[in-house]
C-alpha cells in the first residue's frame, strides 16, 4: 500500500486524463439524490453525495442487461441458434464509491463467481473495473456498517481509497489495479510524512460516530428450522407492502429474472433484476407457490440476509450496513429490529417472550 | 470464460404424443454439432434447461438415460408460455438446451443395494431414465432386486406405456403399474389403487440395503411417506426430487431456494433426511 497526496485539482486533472484509458462512471445529481452513471464529457466530478439513492451495483449488474441475441430468420444460417451478445468490457474507472458499496460486491462474488460455475456477465463486468473509493467522514445516522463487518475507511474491495484531508485527499494506493489507475491519473505525489497517523486518527474519530448497530452475533448458533419457525413473523411482516424498494435499492441483493424479447425475426434473452418481495418470484406453473404470502417473503429476504448467506458461504451476513432499505422503506421495516429479534430468538424460552 | 447461459443447439428428431390428453409429449433432440453430445455428459436424475428460441426456457428433468447414445430426450407437460410454444414445434426444428444441471440419484450409494422405484403422474421422467440406466446389461448387475411402482389417473395417462410393457415381461425387474381408475379399459392387466396403497402391498420391507426414490404430485408424496415409514424405511434411505421455479439453474439468480440450499445446483435430489432439516418452502 502506498500513500499519495492529491490537491483538487490534481483530482480533476487526473479524472480528465482517466477519461483516454477508461470508461469512468461516478455519482451523478439527479434531481434531490445521486445516482451511478458513466460521467459525461465535460462533466466534473462531484463527490458532495452522502452516498447515492440507488446502490452502486447497476455498475457491474445493471437492472436490465442482454445476454444472448438470436435469430429467428430462417434465411439466417445460424437461425435459433443463441449467440453473445455484444457487450463493452474495456477498462473502466468507478470513481467516489464508498466503502460499503465496493464491499458489498465482495459478499456478492461467490454467488456469481465460484468453483462450479462463473457468471461471465458479472465476472466481466468487475473484472474490468477499478475503484477508486471515497472514506466517510461523516457517515449518516442509518449507517451500521461497523457491526456488519465494514467501516466507514473499509478497504475491501477497493483499488485506491480517498480520504479528504486539509485542502485536498490522502490516497491509499491498494492493488495492481490501484497503481495503474493512479499511473494513467499521473498521481504521483507521496503523502507528507504523518499521513498515515492523520489516516488512522480520522478513521477512528469516523468509527466513533456510527453509533448504531446490527446484532447478529448469536445467529449463527442458531438452526436454521428454529428461526425459520420462530413466532415472530407475521409480526415483522405485517406492515409490509412487498414493494421490492428494499431489495431494488440494496447493494447485496442479487437475485434476477431471464425473459426473452423478440421483435420481427431478432430475439434476445435478458436478464433484469428481480425481487424475493415478489409473489410471482417463486409461483409454479401449475399455480403452486412455495412462498404463498407476505410472512414467507419477507421471512426469506431477511433469513437470506442473516443466516442463509452465513451457513453457505462460512460466515458474515449478507449485508453491509449502508441502512439504504432502512431510509426508504414506505412503512419502516427496519432489518436492525429484525436482527435483533432473531439474534435474541431462544426456542426454549418461547412462551417467555 | 465458458458461458454457462449459452445453450446448446439442437434439432427436434422425434415427438412422441405420451398420453391420451395429448398434453404430455416426448421430444427427442440430436446435437446439431455431433461434438456437443460430448458437452452434455449426464447421469440419471439431472435436468436441463430446454431453450425454445424467442420464447425462453424451462427446467425440464432428463428422461432418457446415458446409455442411451446419440440423442436426449425430455417429456414436457403443456403449461404455460414455453411450455406450449414447445409442444407447437415439430420435427426438424432447432433450439437449444443447457446443462446437464443438479446432482442425481446417488448412484454411488445405491451400488448394491434394492432399489425401489415410486413414481407418480407425469414426474416419471428421470425415473424412467435410471430404470432404463440400471437395465443396461453393463449395469443390472450392480443393483440387487429393482421394484417400481408407478401410478396415473389412467391407462391412458401413462407415460411410456410400450416400454412399460416390455418391463413387465422381464424377471429382472418387479413392476408394480396401477391406476386410479381403469373403468374405460376392461382388459387392463394390472394394478388398480392409488401409488401408497400399492406401495404399502407391493413394495419389499426397508431395511439398510433397500432405498425408495419418490417422485410425484405433492399428494401422492404425502400419503406414501407415511407407507414408506410403516414399511420401516430409514429418512436417509428415501430419496426424492424436487422442483421449484427456477430461471438460472446454476444457482445464482437466488429464485430455487430452499433454506440456505439451491434447488438446482445443491439438488434437485435431496433425502427426506436433508429434507427434514430444510424449510419446507417446496
Ligand atoms: C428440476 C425440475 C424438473 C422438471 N421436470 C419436468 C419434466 O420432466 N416435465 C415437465 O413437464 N415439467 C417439469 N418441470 C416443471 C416445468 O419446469 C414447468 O412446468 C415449466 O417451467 C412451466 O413453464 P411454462 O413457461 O410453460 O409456464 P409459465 O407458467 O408460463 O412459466 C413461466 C416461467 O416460470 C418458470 N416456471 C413456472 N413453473 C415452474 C415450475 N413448476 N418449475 C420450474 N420453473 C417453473 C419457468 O422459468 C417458466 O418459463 C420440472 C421443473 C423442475 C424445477
Ligand atoms: S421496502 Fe419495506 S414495504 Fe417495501 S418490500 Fe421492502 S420491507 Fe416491504
Ligand atoms: S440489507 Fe439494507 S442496510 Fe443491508 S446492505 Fe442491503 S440496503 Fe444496505
Ligand atoms: S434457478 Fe437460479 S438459483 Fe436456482
Amino acid at each position: 500500500m502506498r500513500l499519495l497526496q492529491l490537491s483538487h485539482s490534481d483530482l480533476t486533472r487526473g479524472v480528465e486524463a482517466l477519461r483516454k484509458a477508461f470508461r469512468v462512471e461516478a455519482p451523478l445529481p439527479e434531481r434531490d439524490h445521486f445516482v451511478f452513471g458513466p460521467l459525461p464529457a465535460g462533466a466534473a466530478l462531484d463527490l458532495s453525495a452522502a452516498n447515492t439513492r440507488l446502490s452502486a451495483k447497476s455498475v457491474i449488474y445493471p437492472a436490465s442487461e442482454k445476454m444472448l441475441r438470436v435469430s429467428l430468420d430462417p434465411a439466417k444460417e445460424d437461425h435459433h441458434v443463441y449467440r453473445e451478445a455484444d457487450k463493452d468490457y474495456s477498462p473502466r474507472a468507478v470513481l467516489g464509491i464508498r466503502p460499503c458499496d465496493a464491499r458489498a460486491f465482495t459478499l456478492v462474488k461467490p454467488n456469481f463467481d465460484n468453483r462450479e460455475y462463473r457468471d461471465p456477465y458479472w465476472v466481466r463486468s468487475y473484472e474490468c473495473s477499478t475503484f477508486v473509493g471515497l472514506a466517510c467522514k461523516s457517515p449518516c445516522s442509518t449507517c451500521f456498517c461497523t457491526s456488519a463487518g465494514g467501516g466507514p475507511f473499509d478497504t475491501a474491495g477497493l483499488d485506491v481509497l480517498l480520504a479528504e484531508s486539509g485542502e485536498g485527499f490522502i490516497a491509499q494506493v491498494l492493488t495492481e489495479k490501484g497503481e495503474a489507475l493512479a499511473a494513467a491519473a499521473g498521481w504521483s505525489a507521496a503523502a507528507p510524512e504523518g499521513a498515515e497517523a492523520a489516516l488512522s486518527a480520522m478513521k477512528a474519530e469516523a468509527d466513533a460516530r456510527i453509533v448504531s448497530r446490527i446484532e447478529t452475533e448469536k445467529i449463527p448458533g442458531k438452526t436454521i428450522l428454529s428461526l425459520f419457525d420462530a413466532p415472530f413473523w407475521d409480526d415483522a411482516a405485517f406492515a409490509c407492502i412487498n414493494c421490492g424498494a428494499c431489495t431494488y435499492l440494496c447493494p447485496t441483493c442479487w437475485c434476477f429474472d431471464i425473459q426473452d424479447e423478440a421483435h420481427e425475426n431478432e430475439g434476445v434473452r435478458m436478464r433484469n433484476w428481480d425481487s424475493c418481495m415478489f409473489p410471482l418470484f417463486t409461483l409454479h406453473g401449475s399455480g403452486h407457490n412455495p412462498r404463498p404470502n407476505k410472512t414467507a417473503r419477507v421471512r426469506q429476504r431477511f433469513m437470506h440476509k442473516l443466516k442463509y448467506y452465513g451457513d453457505k458461504y462460512g460466515g458474515g451476513i449478507h449485508c453491509t450496513g449502508c441502512g439504504r432499505c432502512v431510509t426508504h422503506c414506505p412503512v419502516n421495516i427496519d432489518i436492525r429490529r429484525i436482527a435483533s429479534l432473531m439474534n435474541g430468538y431462544e426456542p426454549d424460552n418461547a412462551c417467555a417472550l | 470464460m465458458e458461458n454457462p447461459y449459452l445453450p446448446i443447439p439442437v434439432r427436434i428428431d422425434k415427438v412422441t404424443i405420451e398420453t391420451e390428453d395429448r398434453n404430455l409429449k416426448t421430444f427427442r433432440f440430436v446435437y446439431v454439432n455431433p461434438a456437443d453430445e460430448n458437452r452434455f455428459q449426464y447421469k440419471a436424475g439431472q435436468f436441463g434447461e430446454l431453450s425454445v428460441s424467442g420464447k425462453g426456457e424451462i427446467p425440464i428433468g432428463i428422461a432418457s438415460s446415458p446409455t442411451e447414445k446419440g440423442f436426449v430426450m425430455f417429456t414436457v407437460n403443456k403449461v404455460g408460455l414455453v411450455s406450449s410454444a414447445l409442444h407447437d414445434m415439430v420435427e426438424g426444428d432447432v433450439m437449444g438446451i443447457r446443462g446437464p444441471l443438479g446432482n442425481w440419484y446417488p448412484w454411488e450409494t445405491l451400488e448394491g443395494k434394492n432399489v425401489v422405484i415410486i413414481g407418480g403422474g407425469f414426474a416419471f421422467t428421470t425415473l424412467r431414465s435410471s430404470i432404463v440406466m440400471m437395465l443396461d446389461p453393463a449395469n443390472r448387475g450392480k443393483f440387487k432386486d429393482i421394484h417400481v411402482v408407478y401410478g396415473a389417473r389412467s391407462p391412458g395417462m401413462l407415460l411410456y406405456r410400450d416400454e412399460l410393457a416390455a418391463w413387465e415381461a422381464r424377471d429382472d425387474i418387479n413392476m408394480h403399474i396401477t391406476v386410479d381408475s381403469a373403468k374405460d379399459q376392461p382388459d387392463w392387466k394390472y394394478n388398480v389403487g392409488f401409488v401408497p396403497a400399492v406401495t404399502e402391498a407391493k413394495a419389499p420391507k426397508g431395511d439398510d440395503d433397500t432405498y425408495a426414490i419418490v417422485c410425484g404430485p405433492p399428494v401422492m408424496i404425502k400419503f406414501t411417506q407415511p407407507v414408506l415409514d410403516k414399511l420401516g424405511y430409514k429418512h436417509d434411505h428415501i430419496i426424492m426430487s424436487l422442483e421449484n421455479r427456477m430461471k438460472c439453474g446454476i444457482g445464482m439468480c437466488g429464485r430455487c431456494n430452499i433454506g440456505k440450499d439451491f434447488v438446482c445446483k445443491d439438488g434437485p435430489v435431496f433425502t427426506l433426511e436433508q429434507l427434514n432439516k430444510m424449510p419446507k418452502e417446496y
